[in-house]
């Protein structure tokens, strides 16, 4: 900022250097100075200002920084970012932990049916999703969320999820609500940066690693099924949850998007997701659409069975029914 | 320094010893950075604020975004509102290109630069908006094309980020150029902007067509699933955008002396009669189909406009806003508005508040309430959003300030040029 204040002059320009200098000489140079050391002052406010970032530095190293898309990593890239991410997990959360990467089963399409009949709202499922998917403690995270309707109406405007009494009650029914896994995913269309897609399976799934945290999904789901880490996650280090997927429970990074996957670290390797097997009323149903003689395919063929705000066009692989 | 001698130091600038584009911006930086003891004051207020927001920025970073009121339920604030607002302002400077370039209107010719000035601005201030709305602006970089993973043409929000970045470039060049030439005391060769002009004339549209898309292209949100959102936001952006214009040329007027003709802000007094006239009946065209059918697609505006289940945060924002549209627009429609009156201020100052509420938090907010599932979760920004947004909007400022310092000073020396010629 030395010179800032002279105009420009062209260097054999003498007769208008020599009228011009008296100008510049005083009041410039002690304008320039004093400009200089504001601009100098600025910098250094600025720099102090932004000094809290310096915690991003700390917290992420380069190799997270610098790391690919899921799609992108080879087989030996991964195993480097789980065995990282296991130290991460055992520095800030003290669990020992297995990353695994479980694939999609060729042939297989996912699907999930709720009984609406059966169901009693007793919550043994948020509260199994919580613990399986080493949600954050303090706020009791869970991806489902069960709605206390009204009997006679269909409207979810007359549902509650805030419930707080003995279940169930005679005049309610039940109606849980998580990820819809649709065929047609407005959340998957509006990531920018394809953070988050539809895996062969039929499951959707999130690179938390990846994803910028816009939340734009999060506006683009109609269901209320994608979370935000507003915060890291505080879990006590024996309620970790250590058999952990990349693309499903492990502990998610502080600001980016989260949403139920299905279980798919324990459904892609033939157990039921946590939810169904907490579920004390036998209303959960899940199972591959592509086997004909499966729990799942047994309900969409004889029960009368519904999807959630199908007007939409999401085509949702979460079904309904009534027995 | 005195006015002759003042006169003589912008005469000897346009003898340009500079002949580089960067030795001009520098040289700029320099003028720009002149002035007396209000122009400091003014700066160094902004900066302060700058400061204070940037801090606030930082903080958020480190802890996360719950130091912000935002939860999974209203999951867009005060940062998105204002980011769909600044789209309007930038997007309504092409009110003065049109009239200047389509029509040839010669005086709009001599203020267009003004309305490009305050479009870089708005822009910057926009990107800024997103960028404090990031969980994770560390991976900012996943957005670029080649190096990132860009979802393009799916997804509208990659669209809208091709279009601000082109918008914030072509108005660059444009403004850049002009007052290079200007400086360098030569006639701009229309073939290096005459078609870029054209260009940002389509673009300004796109900025804000793509921004309505945003949010009107999501099912889930019936409150914002409506086909008149983009035409709604084009006629309020060439509302705010040219009432913005015209009090920066009152400011110009009364700070620096730089006087523009009378009429092209006559002219943009006319667009924004007919704008604002639009916006109100497509505004009542939205409300009557919300609330005639009823159901739950007008539950968000019962909300907005009346409270629902108990619940009325967003009442006194918009009931503002309804009182600020009207009355402004009613002043805008007296004669005095022509003039250079204080009519035509308040005008000005009551019509961009209330686009400000009705397109930000009046739009934003009530497509998150009810939710998707219907549950009612209420927002108010907190200290850190308004600390940040502060902050955006004085570094805004800050850098108009310096784009129209350095518009002034190149002017103004011109115009000596000619005089002493």
């Amino acid at each position: 900022m030395t010179t800032d204040n002279s105009f420009p002059q062209e260097p054999h320009d003498g007769e208008h250097l020599k009228p011009l200098l008296p100008i510049l000489d005083q009041p410039s140079t002690r304008r320039t100075l004093l400009k200089t050391a504001g601009a100098a002052l600025g910098l250094a406010a600025f720099g102090e200002a932004l000094s809290p970032l310096m915690v991003i530095p700390e917290n992420v190293s380069v190799d997270e920084f610098l790391q690919q898309h899921y799609k992108e990593l080879t087989d030996e890239d991964k195993k480097k970012v789980f065995a990282r991410l296991e130290a991460e997990t055992k520095e800030r959360f003290g669990a020992d932990v297995t990353i695994t990467d479980s694939k999609p089963i060729p042939g297989v399409r996912f699907a999930y049916a709720i009984n609406v009949s059966k169901c009693n709202g007793n919550g043994k499922c948020m509260e199994a999703c919580n613990k399986e998917n080493n949600h954050h403690r303090g706020v009791d995270q869970s991806y489902i969320r069960v709605l206390e309707m009204t009997k006679g109406s269909m409207d979810m405007e007359n549902g509650s999820t805030t419930y707080d009494h003995t279940v169930p009650q005679d005049d309610k029914f039940y109606l849980p609500v998580q990820c819809q896994q649709c065929d047609n995913p407005p959340c998957v269309s509006a990531c920018p940066i394809e953070a988050t897609w539809k895996e062969d399976d039929g499951i959707v799934v999130v690179d938390y690693n990846w994803c910028i945290g816009c939340r734009y999904c999060e506006a683009a789901c109609p269901y209320h099924a994608r979370r935000f880490n507003w915060e890291l996650p505080e879990i006590p280090p024996e309620e970790v949850n250590p058999n952990q997927g990349y693309l499903s429970n492990r502990i998610r990074p502080q600001g980016a998007m989260e949403k139920c996957h299905f279980c798919l670290h324990r459904t892609r390797e033939g157990r039921a997701p946590a939810c169904q097997e907490a579920c004390p009323t036998g209303a959960r149903v899940f199972g591959d659409l592509n086997d004909p003689d499966s729990a799942i395919n047994y309900v969409l063929k004889n029960k009368r069975v519904f999807v959630l705000k199908e007007e939409l066009g999401t085509k949702p692989s979460f079904f309904y029914f009534f027995d | 320094m005195t006015a002759n001698a003042r006169k003589k130091r912008n005469v000897a600038a346009l003898k340009h010893a500079v002949r580089s584009y960067p030795g001009f911006l520098w040289w700029g930086l320099g003028q720009a950075t002149n002035g007396g003891l209000g122009f400091y004051v003014w700066m160094i207020v902004l900066t302060a604020i700058a400061l204070v927001g940037a801090n606030a920025w930082a903080h958020q970073v480190a802890r996360g975004m719950i130091v912000t009121n935002m939860t999974d339920h209203v999951s867009w604030g005060l940062y998105i509102a204002n980011f769909t607002f600044g789209v309007g302002l930038a997007a309504g400077g092409v009110m003065m290109v049109i009239p200047a370039y389509l029509y040839d209107d010669e005086d709009m010719h001599k203020v267009v630069i003004i309305g490009e000035a305050v479009a870089i601005a708005a822009i910057v201030m926009c990107t800024l908006s997103v960028l404090v709305d990031l969980g994770r602006p560390d991976r900012f970089w996943h957005l670029m094309p080649v190096i990132g993973r860009v979802n393009w043409p799916v997804s509208m929000l990659t669209w809208d980020v091709i279009v601000l970045n082109g918008y914030l470039v072509i108005n660059l060049h444009i403004v850049g150029y002009l007052l290079y030439m200007r400086y360098l005391g030569r006639k701009p060769n229309p073939k290096w902007y005459v078609p870029f002009v054209f260009l940002s004339i389509i673009w300004a549209i796109s900025i804000h067509t793509v921004t309505a898309f945003l949010y009107c292209g999501l099912g889930g949100r019936p409150f914002w699933n409506t086909a008149l959102l983009a035409p709604r936001f084009l006629a309020s952006a060439f509302v705010s955008g040219p009432a913005f214009i015209i009090l920066v040329m009152r400011i110009l007027r009364i700070t620096t002396g730089f006087a523009a003709p009378p009429k092209p802000a006559r002219t943009l007094i006319q667009i924004i009669r007919v704008a604002m006239t639009i916006n109100l009946v497509m505004l009542a065209s939205e409300l009557f189909t919300l609330f005639y059918t009823g159901g739950a697609h007008g539950e968000s505006a019962k909300y907005l406009f009346f409270g629902s289940h108990g619940h009325y945060g967003l009442v006194p924002w918009i009931w503002t806003a309804i009182a600020c549209n009207l009355i402004g627009t009613g002043l805008f429609f007296m004669p005095d508005a022509l003039e250079r009156s204080n009519t035509r201020i308040a005008a000005c100052i009551l019509c961009i508040v209330g686009i400000w509420i009705e397109k930000g938090m009046g739009l934003i907010i009530p497509g998150f309430i009810p939710s998707t599932l219907h549950e009612i979760v209420e927002y108010t920004p907190s200290l850190t959003e308004w600390k940040v947004t502060a902050g955006i909007w004085a570094f805004g400022f800050l850098l108009l300030t310096v784009l129209l310092k350095l518009i002034t000073t190149v002017f103004a020396a011109e115009a000596h040029k000619t005089e002493i010629a």
